[in-house]
């Protein structure tokens, strides 16, 4: 990593602070907090795709040992709002409990509350609902073209969103090429399904007008959505971010599930908790990913130049709307990939159907896109019997032209593609791959090449809001950092969200002892509660080493500053003489003439006399940061500047198929990543390889399916399939460092890397490999079920027509 | 129903509905809350503990069946309060984690696995944790860390048998 020596910590291989309670076993998960006189949720769910609820006997359950209260959709409706939907879809109404109607199999109709889990499991039995069973729609296309079935009908149609944007000559530019070619792609629904489900913990006390959240959360304006639903001062919740949480990737969004406990904590005056167990967390978790149908069209030359492309997505974003339709927007922001492709016309559809709704899942929305850019540049070099590699060469964006705006309007900040991808020709020759394929098809084996090249949009400058809403007025994003050095010199600073394993008291540690020169493992890193938390986006769009580490590198800035300015005056000299030197300060014309950092603590704490006049006394300082390039509404053509720094990746992989079982081997992986300036390279490691780890996943294993009744089929790890250390190779990653110009060291995201690439890396190479057979496919996952079938298909097919 | 559990190294005496199983039983009423529930169906590992030295799930066994064995969790394989043996180290060199909700059954797995075998290759790590789901590291770092660990408990200065 080249950028290595131009800092005193940053960028070096330090330890992640986290990692020491972990592997203890000493992670404060949500399901080890219990406080005192805890009950326990469990709930009932319609075994239905859609459902009228008639009627609903609680008695049995009722009378039943330990049990405290059954709740249902109509009492729960009538008491709180519901929650806090994207688009402006008022017909639309999302509530923990259905009402009235449950709308996909699996949907929570009531909820049991008794003195342990086991009992209200036991009680949720003995409820006794009585459902009319209603007509139902799974699939996005005819959702989208009927009005015969409607999953909610007073919004009149399916449609959450139909939206078409055209940014520059489209039709120019497709007429004057001499070469067109449509490609449809599908990405199944899937999701990043942590090994923690979602867990909270509520806890009305009515002396003090105050609930108190644990939760194992990952989501922006949690406790303002909390307080709407609820109908209570956001003054009035309390969310304790010193919750480690299990794993998110996005997901862990269970906002219905804090509205339900926090209901039934101050309806029954002791705290209420809900950890789901597997089959909730699949079913009625209601955090589920994209499931996406692409028809993408490109016009190009015979040279392999892409000169425009149109773009219909397609979203089947389940039974309710919540944050999930703006998944559709953020890839706006990265439209054209890493190409310089010159007008695009993007057409984003959302509807909804029953089954289970989504959530924001890792790269909201941009890993499916990937799937279908890439795909179709391969494509493009088929069609052109050119090289697929040569084929991305001559599109990407060249170094020298950075930064580049897309059609779309978003400037790219930074990039060296180039020099990237040939970075990793280098360490593993194109020629000796192929040898390599070749070599394993002349065994018999099918064998192909996967290229992928994508960008990972980052710094969480949510405008796809904006975009997609204009009744969001929304054009920042976020984050906080507060540092306190207290009487005795030490520095304690403060975080404000909880962190799902990224490392961020790493992170807020390392960018104040850069900034400091103070050793970061002596910088104590605290989570404040949500009351006395300084604004924070929270870790969502790949944006916390941007956003909160330049929050911490701002804050730290300021108390530089400061200190600098209180010696200067008690040395006696103007401040621009005034050297900072690892927390000391001294007089640029006589070094030995300084002030200690204890001699400052001293003066600030103690000292007032000696302080800069109207200097505020001690040694707080706090920086509230603006996302950079934001502050800009979408134009009204649909131009918008979305996420501030895009980071590349390059993979370049081989795959061999067992052609009798259609079973894919990942043979090798290689990956060139381009995050700009690391800050702390085992966090960037980690976040790439399992990143990679998910995105196989996508690819070739983890599939919500669905039967034709509605019912979700893969509801438990039997049948979800996880990538297992088998499934996952080797990767090696080839790293290069292209500084972006809008961050404070030069960093840009990585919490999304590898996952944006991997399943079109993986999509790819399969094709390559099933190209001798004169098959293709491009609808994710892979199975090896449906790779075993086609393959079988086509031999067949084959051996006849021989 | 009344039952003694022989939990590292301690006699615990219990009383546990029968449907109660090991993980619940640990957690709840021993607060030994290393160990995590993530499936409760015996696919995800996160439960591991060791069974009379072998890695095993105890979302899968019922709390009165673990008697007469000896069980070990996280707790009872870190050497004390704020230290830690050469595995957990090695985890936290090479960063072989990220949320830490599947690290304490990987530390297990690994235990158990260097118990047995000082010197495993890689392929044999491999098959050792591919039981155990990360949905974080893409495992790479973990492997890395039980390789680690391994060499350094070789030239640990310590008979073979009590090096891990």
């Amino acid at each position: 990593m080249s950028s290595l020596g131009k800092f005193r910590y940053v960028s070096t291989d330090r330890r992640v602070r986290e990692d020491r309670r972990f592997v203890a076993g000493k992670g404060r998960f949500v399901a080890d907090i219990v406080l005192p006189n805890t009950k326990h949720v469990a709930l009932v769910t319609c075994p239905h795709a859609a459902a009228r609820i008639v009627g609903i006997d609680k008695s049995a359950a009722l009378a039943m040992p330990g049990v405290h209260y059954i709740l249902d959709g109509a009492e729960l409706a009538a008491a709180t709002l519901p929650l806090m939907t994207g688009l402006d879809t008022p017909n639309v109404p999302r509530r923990p409990l259905a009402h009235e109607i449950a709308r996909y199999s699996g949907e929570w109709v009531v909820a049991v509350v008794a003195d342990s889990r086991a009992l209200a499991e036991d009680a949720a039995e003995e409820v006794i609902v009585d459902y009319e069973p209603l007509p139902f729609v799974l699939d996005a296309e005819q959702a989208l073209e009927s009005n015969d079935i409607l999953v909610h009908e007073a919004h009149g149609s399916n449609v959450l969103l139909d939206k078409t944007f055209t940014w520059g000559e489209v039709d120019k530019d497709f007429a004057a090429a001499p070469r067109k070619l449509k490609l449809r792609v599908k990405w199944g629904r899937s999701s990043t399904v942590p090994i923690e489900t979602f867990g909270v913990t509520a806890s009305w006390d009515p002396w003090r007008d105050m609930l108190d959240v644990h939760a194992s959360i990952q989501m922006p304006r949690f406790q303002d959505q909390i307080a709407v639903a609820l109908k209570i001062p956001v003054t009035s919740v309390r969310v304790h971010h010193d919750v480690d949480v299990g794993g998110s990737y996005g997901v862990k969004r269970g906002i219905k599930h804090t509205i339900l406990c926090g209901y039934l904590s101050r309806r029954l005056g002791f705290p209420v908790r809900l950890i789901e167990d597997r089959l909730e967390n699949m079913r009625g978790g209601d955090a589920h990913g994209p499931e996406r149908l692409f028809d993408v069209e490109v016009a190009f030359d015979d040279n392999g130049i892409v000169r425009s492309m149109k773009m219909r997505a397609l979203e089947n974003v389940g039974a309710y709307a919540g944050r999930s339709p703006f998944q559709l927007g953020k890839p706006v922001g990265a439209i054209v990939g890493p190409y310089k492709i010159q007008s695009v016309q993007y057409r984003a559809v959302a509807v909804v159907t029953n089954k289970t709704t989504q959530d924001a899942v890792r790269g909201f929305g941009q890993a499916p896109t990937n799937v279908a850019l890439e795909r179709t540049m391969d494509e493009v070099a088929n069609v052109l019997g050119l090289d697929r590699l040569e084929i991305r060469r001559r599109n990407m964006i060249r170094h020298d032209e950075f930064p580049y705006v897309i059609p779309s309007g978003t400037t790219y900040d930074s990039g060296d593609y180039h020099a990237l991808v040939d970075k990793v020709m280098a360490h593993t020759s194109y020629d000796s791959l192929k040898a390599e394929r070749d070599a394993l098809r002349a065994k018999g084996l099918l064998a192909g090449i996967g290229f992928a090249a994508c960008l990972e949009p980052s710094g969480g400058n949510a405008m796809f809001e904006a975009l997609l809403n204009p009744k969001i007025q929304t054009t920042t994003f976020m984050d906080s950092c507060r540092i306190n050095v207290d009487g005795v010199g030490s520095i304690t600073a403060t975080m404000h969200t909880t962190s799902s394993g990224q490392g961020h008291e790493t992170l807020v540690g390392t960018a104040i002892g850069e900034v400091l020169q103070i050793d970061p493992e002596t910088i104590r890193v605290v989570r404040p509660d949500s009351l006395n938390s300084l604004p924070s986006g929270t870790p969502v769009g790949s944006r916390m080493a941007i956003m909160l580490g330049g929050a911490a590198f701002h804050a730290a800035t300021k108390l530089k500053t400061k200190l600098t300015t209180i010696a200067a005056h008690d040395l006696g000299i103007p401040l621009e003489r005034a050297g900072y030197d690892q927390g000391e300060v001294y007089d640029k014309n006589k070094p030995e003439h300084r002030r200690t950092w204890l001699d400052l603590v001293q003066i600030a704490w103690r000292s007032y006399h000696r302080m800069p006049a109207d200097m505020e006394p001690g040694l707080a300082v706090s920086h509230v940061m603006q996302v950079p390039t934001g502050g800009v509404l979408p134009t009204a053509d649909g131009k918008v500047q979305m996420y501030p720094c895009t980071s590349f990746e390059f993979h370049f992989i081989l795959v061999s198929i067992d052609p009798v079982i259609g079973r894919p081997e990942i043979v090798k992986y290689r990956i060139g990543h381009d995050c700009g300036t690391v800050i702390n390279p085992k966090i960037v490691r980690g976040m790439t390889m399992g990143g990679i780890a998910h995105g196989i996943g996508a690819a070739l294993y983890e599939e919500f399916a669905y039967n034709d009744d509605g019912q979700l089929i893969a509801q438990t790890f039997m049948d979800y399939l996880l990538p297992s250390s088998h499934e996952v190779p080797d990767v090696e990653i080839i790293y290069h460092v292209t500084p972006s110009p809008n961050t404070v060291f030069g960093q840009k995201g990585s919490g999304e890397s590898g996952y944006l690439g991997a399943p079109a890396a993986v999509a790819n190479a399969i094709n390559d490999a099933l190209k001798p057979l004169g098959i293709s496919t491009n609808s994710l996952p892979i199975k090896v079920s449906k790779l075993g079938d086609m393959i079988a298909a086509a031999q067949e097919k084959k051996s006849k027509g021989n | 129903m009344r039952i003694e559990l022989d939990i590292n190294g301690e006699t615990r005496e219990l009383e546990v509905e029968p449907r109660t199983t090991l993980l619940d039983c640990l957690r709840d009423q021993m607060q030994l809350t290393g160990a995590h529930a993530g499936c409760e169906h015996g696919v995800c590992g996160a439960c591991t503990v060791l069974f009379d030295g072998v890695a095993v799930r105890a979302c899968l066994i019922f709390a009165p069946q673990a008697q007469g064995s000896k069980i070990t969790t996280i707790e009872g394989v870190t050497p004390g309060p704020g230290e830690m043996s050469v595995i957990q180290d090695a985890f936290c060199e090479t960063h072989g984690m990220q949320c830490g909700y599947c690290t304490p059954a990987m530390v297990l797995v690994a235990h158990a696995l260097l118990v047995d075998n000082p010197n495993p290759t890689r392929e044999q790590i491999v098959d050792a944790i591919s039981g155990n789901i990360c949905r974080c590291t893409g495992y790479a770092q973990i492997i890395d860390a039980i390789a680690l660990a391994a060499e350094r408990l070789r030239g640990a200065n310590r008979p073979v048998e009590q090096r891990v």
